[in-house]
Order: structure tokens, then sequence, then C-alpha cells
């Protein structure tokens, strides 16, 4: 079998090969840093085990905005048994106090872009992150 | 290993009665914090409703009224153009109640304000409207809003008669760009929503009144349950005569005028 034309096709291969591999060996050796969310140091438990939270909190987020806005039932009941108001920026957010140390830090690596903040208010950036330390635990509701 | 039918049935049977004890616990520590939250006085309203005594309305009245509710909750201040937002504000009679041409209405009645709101209406042509559902009738009677669900497309604010619908045609950001949020527990909304007065809907919750009901000194604003026969609101329409705004188109409103 003959290839006509060799030199052009194997220049061309070559070519397109690099030019599609280029972001890998570009950015080889150069990873994005792992996501580091501070958890707040004065709090130990969330409102649910910490694998649990890790992967569903946007399904419990989800739920939490439906059974709030639609059904008006506010109450959670933690798997400790604490009760809390079933919100981001009145509940989560009084632990998590950082947006950019918490939230950001995985969605940002993941490039997830979730609108919640568009409307709800991020709670103000601490200036040092001994601030965070301090966080008040959010108050139980009776 | 060997396990017979009589074992399993066994085992079977104890398993079940643990899973059922246990959601059967789950509905009773569920049924008492219904019965705590019940017996809060505010959080477990069927119809609530408003009685605006307008005689009892002084000039600072709608001032401090119309600022507590836009500050509670993050309603930027467009007024004066084409994109103002409004829950609260003062209307003279002749707009608020169009239906009853007259002119010889006493002075006093013509010449005041009248304050409008969303009518919370029993009956609600903005919640027939709602191609999502974003609009809705709560358990409480109120017409809510699901800003999540809410697609602009102004249907509502074609539907309701009283114009108590404003829509975000610019983002409320922008107006708390340069200033703060005056209430950072409540969200703003953003561009491309329709938005109303909610009844406090989070107060409410929290065991407190509406915002204007307490920003209001005079006490001219009455809040209370309609469906409750001993509740102050009834005991007030009882007393009192009162008007409600166009009631000829069978809306059903839940804010009564004291003229």
């Amino acid at each position: 079998m003959k290839l006509y034309d060799s030199g052009k096709i194997i220049t061309g291969i070559v070519i397109f090969v690099i030019l599609m591999t280029f972001p890998f060996w570009f950015n080889m050796g150069r990873a994005a840093p792992k996501p580091d969310p501070k958890l707040p140091k004065n709090v130990k438990n969330c409102v649910l085990p910490k694998d649990t939270i890790k992967t569903s909190h946007m399904q419990i987020l989800n739920n939490w905005r439906d059974e709030v806005v639609r059904d008006n039932k506010r109450s959670f009941v933690a798997f400790d048994g604490k009760h809390f108001d079933k919100s981001l920026s009145n509940t989560c957010m009084k632990c998590h106090s950082s947006k950019k140390q918490f939230c950001d830090q995985c969605h940002n690596y993941l490039k997830v872009t979730p609108y919640c903040w568009d409307c709800h208010i991020e709670p103000k950036e601490p200036k040092e992150s001994k601030e965070t330390a301090e966080a008040k635990e959010p108050k139980e509701t009776k | 290993m060997s396990l017979n039918r009589r074992d399993f049935l066994k085992i079977a049977g104890i398993t079940a009665l643990g899973v059922g004890a246990a959601s059967a616990f789950e509905v009773l520590s569920g049924k008492q914090l219904e019965a705590a939250l019940k017996a809060a006085p505010l959080t477990a309203g069927k119809r609530w409703a408003m009685v605006v005594d307008t005689r009892k309305l002084r000039e600072e009245d709608y001032h401090d009224v119309i600022t507590a509710c836009h500050t509670s909750h993050n309603v930027p201040d467009f007024s004066g153009t084409k994109d103002e937002i409004k829950w609260i504000w003062a209307e003279p009679f002749e707009n608020a109640f169009p239906d009853s041409p007259n002119e010889y209405v006493k002075p006093e009645v013509k010449d005041k304000p009248f304050l409008v709101f969303c009518n919370q209406c029993g009956d609600a042509p903005c919640v027939r409207v709602c191609p999502t559902k974003a609009t809705f009738k709560g358990e409480d009677g109120i017409t809510m809003m699901d800003m999540h669900r809410c697609i602009g497309c102004r249907y509502c604010m074609a539907a309701c008669p009283y114009g108590a619908r404003s829509f975000n045609f610019r983002d409320p950001r922008t107006y708390f760009a340069d200033k703060e949020v005056p209430n950072r527990e409540f969200p703003t909304r953003t561009r491309g929503v329709v938005e109303k007065c909610n009844f406090c809907t989070e107060r409410l919750a929290k065991g407190l009144y509406p915002a204007c009901v307490e920003a209001c000194k005079s006490n001219a604003l009455i809040f209370g349950d309609l469906d409750d026969p001993n509740s102050e609101v009834r005991r007030i329409l009882r007393a009192n005569f009162s008007i409600r705004r166009k009631p000829q188109l069978g809306t059903d409103p839940s804010i009564f005028y004291i003229v």
C-alpha cells in the first residue's frame, strides 16, 4: 500500500496531536491548588454529618428553600436533635461566616456558580481569619 | 448458615417493629414541635388580614410605615422613575377607591392619602394567572411569591387590579452598590422578577407583627386572623363600618379601610 503525500499527512497529524494535547502538557505539574474550605473552629457539628453535607448540601438547601417558601415549614431537626431555622444566610452563614473561605473554595475549584448570592446577602467578610474562629453559633430555635 | 422459616419470620418481625417504632417516634416529636409552634400567638393564622383605620392615621405615620416596610425588605428606592418598586405607598382617595365617585365626599376623606399595598385577596387574580405557580396562596391566606420560580412574564401585574406589584427592571443591587443593604437577613431580589408585599411572612414566623404595624405609632394598622371571630380585626370590623378596594371585582381583599 502506498501513502500519497505522506509528508504532508504525517506533518499534519503531528501538528494536530500537538495542538490537541497542548492544554495537557502546558499545564503539566501546575495543578490548581486543592480547595481548602475553612471550618468554623468553635462549632463541632453541622446540621447533618459532615459526609452527608459534603455530598448533598445542594439538595438539602434546595429542599429547605421549597419547604420554607412554599410550605412555610421553617424548622429543621438536626441529626443530633437540635432545631434550626432553615436559612442559608441566617443559619448556615452564621457559623460559616466567610463565603470566600468556605463556599467559594470548592465552588471556584469546580467552576460552579450557584446563584444564591444574586439575592441572598452574604455575610461581611471578616478582616482577619481570627474573626472567623469567633463566629457565633446560630441560635437554636425552640 | 441455615435459617429456617420460623427464625426468618422472627427476625423480620422484630426489624419491622423497630422501624415502626422509630418512625412513630419521629411523628410524635414532629407533632410536639407543631403544637409548640401553634401555641405561639402569631404563627397559626388561617387568613391574615389588616384593618387600616384611616381616622387614626397621622401625617408622620406614612413616612414611618413606608420606610419600615421598605428597609426591612431591602426595597430599592427608584421612586419617580418607571422602574419604581413599591410594597406600600400612599394613594389619594379617588385612586384608591375609583369605584366610589362622589364629588361631595367629605374633604377630610377626599384629601387624605390612603395607605395601599397588596390586598392579600381571598381569590387572587395574580395567583390564577401565574404560569409557573411562582405566585401562590399559602395556608395562612398570604399571597406568596417564590422568587426562585418567577420568570418575569408580568402576567400577574396585568391581572392585579390594585397595581400592587412591581417589576425589577433594574438589578436592585445596583441601588445598594454604594450603600449598606438595610436588612442583611432578608434577600434582595434580582433583575427580572416581580415583587410585592408579602405580609411580612418572615416576621410572622418569628411571632412578630408586620413591620408596618409595628412602625405605625398611632396604632392605625391592626393585624390579625380573619378566620378567628375573637381576633382584634374581627372585633374592630364588627364595631365599625369598613370598605375594601374594588370589591365588585370579586377578589375578596383581606385589607379593610375604616373611613
